[in-house]
């Protein structure tokens, strides 16, 4: 019986993940958000359904019917997000919240499999992040004075990551966390988003040379700390959200290409100097000849994403705890393992769903400083993504940063949460700004409609109450 | 006016912000398409190489799951299977012994042969599911799949038998299709004790049982090169060549360098033909005197010697050395095969298949079929070809020129048989003593419609036409029934 369900179960799984990740492009194909609904509704019976069928399997697989419960909690944290999303913001983006609860549902199937410990703390940490994001819309919305606080957002972020560099735990040889009151932060992962701040209240209002040149010098400052810290995934991270905010805010190719020929010698110069760098990159150029050391990881990894085919081995059919470190870095390959290639790339295309919703978003918006922000986020979230996919199937070297809202990772997952909800909160303002165009242009028109009327009045002397009604349609 | 110019400005601005982050976005996008195409591609084309690698853990958790499979000769007869031993634990069992130790290989201590090749197939089972469903309820293992072989167990009986106990190699192969009918190499070991003989046989550093002879045996081919040595010839006086003549006197003097016939024989006047035939010596010396070196060395280039050969199982590379500035001594060893030239018997069978195969080389296979345990078929590998080697008309003339060697020449019993033969005899001198030579033949029949090639090698046998074509006419008596 287990063997039919876990057989039957691996196609139906993929159909799911499928059919859920063409709704999410269809949704491009209509302007507002109110046609995109029955497409949102499906999403939502898919999410479900894929959601249920996995804890099916887990049950089947394990033997413990008690796997249930946890899915339960899961499927009501989830409902409720969305639901108190829909109802306290109604301008929100589903889309977003969709992939969102997505992703996480599909964290939870993962890390179930791999480690039930770490799931419950992954679910108890998701929940508690899920409520903090379900505010931050609010206060994105409301707070105007957040293009004011350039300065703080430097300080802040340079003195959170100096912190970690000079008093940081030091992590399988990386500085990455400090611990307060028993709760390990990881400071690099919120960073990024002050960063993102910092640098759209910086270059908001003029991109010159001046602005540039400070930016550019407290951007290098972020990324020496990182890469001192021996995080090498945040450091490229960082770097590459600085230089094409850069682009976008002074619409000058130049710069990038200037910030790309800079970040090349960084990147050689940190080649030569720094060991952990040249093992990583042997470790790209040719991990069979060093699978024993700097190779090992990345070896199982390929041998994970291989040994899956198109439907997967099926969980808890594989030996994807044989990557070090699955959970976090890897956990894109036990996908590819146990639940198949296709639906690892809808996993990717999700992801990439997600973004150009974000980047749609960015461009719609009138105001330059959500604008950047905006694209900042994006380019932050889908960096990432590709740094962590790329990293783990050996098409980059690999930099050990974690797959959003997927991997194992508190300060992961809560920043992944925040980012999406900055977002949302954007996509609000720019649902006002649509408004805000739309009446203008309507009184605009109203006047001219006015003055047309008196001058026709005037000559025509017309029925004054039909015209009033006309005059109040278009105010409507 | 000023604020409507500002504000088009603006809108300008807006625009060109618009553009690049769309382009930015498409980018990012194309850049993520790839990565999933190339995902893809990769967990296809890698999933046999990575499943194979001995840091893989998931083929013990395979190993677990699935008993391995069983492989069979092309016949059916089964050539390594799983069996349970009284105590209930599993063993690998090859029913022949020492017969197919190398072609087969085993899958202890490390794997070689179809154990290694086909593992994959072996340890996956492709069992319906019902099977399954019901071994599960039992707690049994699921059968591997069935790998079957293009090996016929009885020519490799033969040639096993034929070969004896002197060391040395046969290769039997169908020429127009590239299946491997037999391989042998000796001396052999059986699978089941690799276990027990392991060490001994990994601490004697001069022990070479382990090694396949047919694909990692390097030799001097002697007179079989001729066969290249002719072809080169050919080329290079596609019109002439048939015009040749030599006077032989046994001896050919080049300044201080001498090259002699073997045994001391003297053929007087030979033409192309004839010299070829009766394997002369000093005519060969004298034709690669006056080949252009620089066209021999791409040719043979061309005929795979230093490269790489299209096969799945590990193996030696040949190698010969003609260069522009090669003295005339060493050219004229080069001519007849010797010198440090060396060629592994396989490679000298895939010339000799070419040859007999109009010129085309056809990819040598060993695995044919891969069924899971009701019989259905999962894989099947096809015949494939792998370069043309040599042109139709070449390979009409070095045939013509086979031919003689058995009607009158150097392998001369297999002449006259109820079947047509051609080949190349060979005895190649090796070491320092004058006259230690291996035994060497290389050849298919029939010569109108060529089914089967074979090469031969017999180490320290002595003379190629004495040692080792009475193996090819038991090979050739066998497979045609006679």
């Amino acid at each position: 019986m287990e063997l039919y369900v876990s057989e039957f179960s691996k196609y139906v799984i993929a159909l799911l993940i499928a059919l859920y990740t063409y709704e999410s492009f269809a949704v491009f194909r209509f302007k507002e958000e109110d046609r995109r609904r029955g497409i949102y509704t499906r999403q939502a019976i898919l999410m479900f359904a894929l959601h249920f069928s996995c804890f099916i399997v887990i049950c089947f697989e394990t033997g413990d019917i008690l796997y249930l419960f946890f899915y339960a909690f899961q499927q009501i944290v989830l409902y409720a997000a969305a639901t108190l999303y829909r109802l306290l913001y109604s301008k929100s983006n589903r889309l977003l919240v969709n992939n969102m609860c997505m992703l996480l549902s599909i964290g939870f199937i993962i890390l179930t499999r791999l480690s039930y410990e770490k799931a419950i703390k992954q679910f108890i940490i998701a929940t508690g992040s899920l409520v903090i994001a379900l505010v931050i819309p609010f206060f994105v919305h409301h707070f105007k004075f957040l293009k004011n606080l350039k300065w703080i957002y430097a300080v802040v972020g340079l003195l959170a990551l100096g912190i970690v560099l000079i008093l940081g735990q030091t992590t399988y040889g990386s500085k990455l966390s400090y611990s307060i009151a028993g709760i390990t932060f990881q400071p690099s992962e919120f960073v990024k988003i002050i960063f993102v701040f910092f640098i759209a209240s910086a270059l908001y209002a003029a991109a010159d040379f001046f602005e540039i040149f400070t930016t550019a010098v407290i951007a290098a400052g972020h990324v020496i700390i990182l890469v001192c810290s021996k995080d090498l995934g945040s450091a490229l991270i960082f770097f590459v959200v600085y230089i094409l905010m850069v682009y976008i805010a002074s619409g000058k190719i130049r710069y990038m290409f200037l910030g790309i020929c800079g970040g090349g010698v960084a990147a050689i110069v940190a080649y030569q100097v720094f060991t952990h760098v040249q093992v990583r990159v042997q470790a790209f150029k040719d991990p069979w000849s060093v699978i024993d050391a700097a190779g090992y990881q990345i070896t199982q990894s390929l041998f994970a994403i291989s040994s899956g085919g198109w439907f997967g081995l099926g969980l808890y059919n594989g030996t994807p705890q044989s990557i070090p470190f699955v959970e976090a870095d890897f956990i894109f390959s036990a996908i590819a393992e146990e639940l198949g290639i296709i639906f690892a790339v809808c996993i990717i295309l999700i992801c990439v769903s997600s973004f150009i919703m974000i980047m749609n978003i960015s461009i719609q918006l009138k105001d330059r400083f959500y604008q950047l922000t905006a694209f900042g986020l994006g380019i932050t979230y889908i960096f990432q993504i590709f740094l962590t996919i790329g990293g783990g199937t050996k098409f980059i070297p690999l930099t050990g940063v974690t797959l959003p809202l997927i991997s194992y990772g508190g300060s992961s997952i809560l920043t992944t949460l925040i980012l999406f909800a900055i977002t949302e909160g954007l996509y609000m303002i720019r649902e006002e700004e649509v408004l805000l165009e739309q009446k203008r242009k309507k009184s605009k028109r109203r006047r001219r409609m006015i003055t047309q009327r008196t001058a026709v009045t005037e000559i025509m002397d017309l029925d004054e109450g039909e015209t009033l009604d006309n005059e109040t349609e278009i105010i409507d | 006016m000023i604020t409507k110019q500002k504000s088009l400005t603006e809108k300008k601005k807006k625009n060109k912000t618009s553009k690049q982050i769309t382009g930015i976005t498409i980018f990012f996008t194309c850049l993520f398409l790839f990565l999933c195409g190339y995902i893809t591609h990769y967990s296809v084309t890698h999933k046999q190489e990575l499943i194979n690698n001995s840091y893989n853990g998931r083929q013990q958790m395979l190993l677990a799951q699935n008993r391995r499979g069983s492989i069979l000769s092309a016949n059916g007869e089964i050539l390594a299977q799983t069996v349970l031993n009284d105590e209930g634990d599993e063993i690998r069992d090859y029913p022949y012994g020492n017969l197919f130790s190398h072609v087969i290989g085993y899958s202890t201590n490390g794997r070689l042969g179809v154990e290694a090749q086909a593992n994959y197939y072996l340890i996956n089972s492709n069992a319906p599911l019902s099977e399954k469903a019901a071994l599960d309820i039992k707690g049994e293992k699921y059968p591997g799949d069935t790998v079957i072989t293009t090996l016929d167990a009885n020519l490799q009986q033969v040639a096993s038998t034929a070969l004896g106990v002197y060391k040395g190699a046969v290769i039997v192969t169908n020429p127009t299709t590239g299946e491997i009918l037999a391989m042998v190499s000796k001396p052999d070991f059986n699978p089941e004790e690799i276990e027990s003989i392991w060490d001994e046989l990994v601490s004697d550093k001069d022990s070479s049982i382990l090694l396949n002879r047919v694909t990692q045996g390097l030799y001097p081919p002697g007179s079989t090169f001729k066969i290249i040595t002719a072809l080169e010839y050919i080329r290079q006086n596609p019109e002439s060549y048939s015009n040749y003549n030599y006077q032989c006197t046994g001896t050919i003097v080049k300044g201080e360098d001498r090259i002699q016939c073997y045994h001391g024989s003297v053929h007087n006047g030979v033409d192309f033909r004839k010299s070829f035939a009766k394997s002369c010596n000093t005519s060969f010396a004298n034709i690669g005197l006056s080949l252009d070196k620089n066209q021999f060395s791409d040719s043979l280039k061309d005929l795979m010697f230093g490269e790489e050969l299209p096969l799945t199982v590990p193996y030696s590379k040949s190698s010969v050395n003609v260069s522009e500035d090669i003295s005339t001594a060493d050219m004229m060893q080069v001519s007849i095969g010797q010198g440090t030239t060396s060629i592994t018997p396989i490679h000298l069978n895939m010339i000799t298949s070419a040859i007999a195969n109009k010129g085309m080389l056809m990819k040598p296979y060993v695995v044919s079929k891969v069924k899971n345990s009701v019989g259905n078929v999962i894989k099947t590998f096809e015949a494939s070809s792998y370069k043309r080697l040599l042109t139709e008309e070449e390979a009409m003339a070095l045939s013509n020129l086979m031919s003689s060697v058995v009607t009158d020449g150097t392998a001369s019993r297999l002449n006259g048989l109820a079947y047509t033969a051609a080949g190349k005899t060979g005895s190649a001198e090796y070491g320092t003593i004058k006259g230690d030579s291996h035994a060497w033949f290389t050849g298919y029949a029939p010569v109108e419609n060529p089914e089967i090639c074979v090469t031969i090698i017999i180490e320290g046998a002595g003379a190629g036409g004495d040692y080792a074509v009475p193996i090819a006419k038991r090979i050739f008596d066998a497979y045609f029934g006679v």
